[in-house]
């Protein structure tokens, strides 16, 4: 498995952990899944960080934004393919709330370690399995250019 | 006219592949409750067994969360749209 996303995309959701600092950025990655159940990211869309009390650790997705995103993406014949957030001054792992709070079994989570204001390195995981034994694979990040 | 419900892409195995599927209701709770008789897997992914939402499942007519309308007796119709949307959160 693995996640292809073209490199001015990658740039954007790594910008946008940039951008937010030291807070946590979050959005949606919408493309398409093929046959062996790999992902292509067509685009990037950012959201907002409702986690207000706690924007340095925690990120948190609006689902009103969700639906609106699902939509659109199923009128252009894609779908909600994963998600990406930052890990301010943190690594680029998914850590135990990441996982408690992960519900999409075969989309990606993206995290980027953004550290003194920089994006360092992004890593991507795919939610695996049902909820009571889902559990985050290692996924490749192949870029395009 | 059917209402339709879309499926993400999490449930759709349990859905038989499709992201769109259209019910007759009058209410949100009878069309899921149409939704999980035709699809009987659904029902743990969106239920616990006291057969309320599961907390992280969020449900929107529309653009509108039935949590702060009528909840399961909110009132639907043939040219509304049902979506199913897990939460998404997390941090490190």
């Amino acid at each position: 498995m693995a996640l292809k996303i073209h490199s001015a995309l990658l740039d954007q959701l790594r910008f946008h952990g940039e951008q937010t600092y030291p807070y946590e950025c979050c959005g949606v990655l919408v493309g398409d899944f093929d046959e062996s159940g790999g992902k292509t990211v067509k685009a990037v869309i950012p959201c907002g960080n409702t986690r207000t009390d706690s924007p340095q650790n925690r990120y948190h997705i609006d689902p009103l934004e969700l639906v609106r995103i699902q939509r659109e993406a199923m009128l252009s014949g894609c779908d909600i393919v994963g998600f990406y957030h930052s890990h301010p001054d943190h690594p680029a792992q998914w850590s135990a709330t990441d996982l408690a709070d992960a519900h999409w079994t075969l989309c990606s989570y993206v995290i980027t370690s953004v550290e003194k204001g920089h994006a360092v390195l992004t890593n991507s995981f795919q939610l695996q399995d049902q909820e009571e034994a889902k559990h985050f694979d290692d996924e490749v990040i192949e870029v395009d250019n | 006219m059917a209402i339709k419900i879309l499926i993400p892409t999490p449930l759709r195995p349990y859905a038989g592949s499709k992201s769109i599927i259209e019910v007759n209701a009058q209410t949100v709770g009878d069309a899921l409750g149409e939704l999980v008789a035709q699809h009987p897997d659904l029902r743990r992914h969106l239920f616990s067994e006291d057969g309320k939402l599961r907390s992280f499942v969020n449900v929107y007519l529309n653009d509108e969360d039935i949590r702060y309308l009528g909840k399961d007796a909110t009132p639907a119709k043939g040219t509304d749209t049902i979506a199913i949307v897990p939460s998404v959160a997390g941090g490190r």
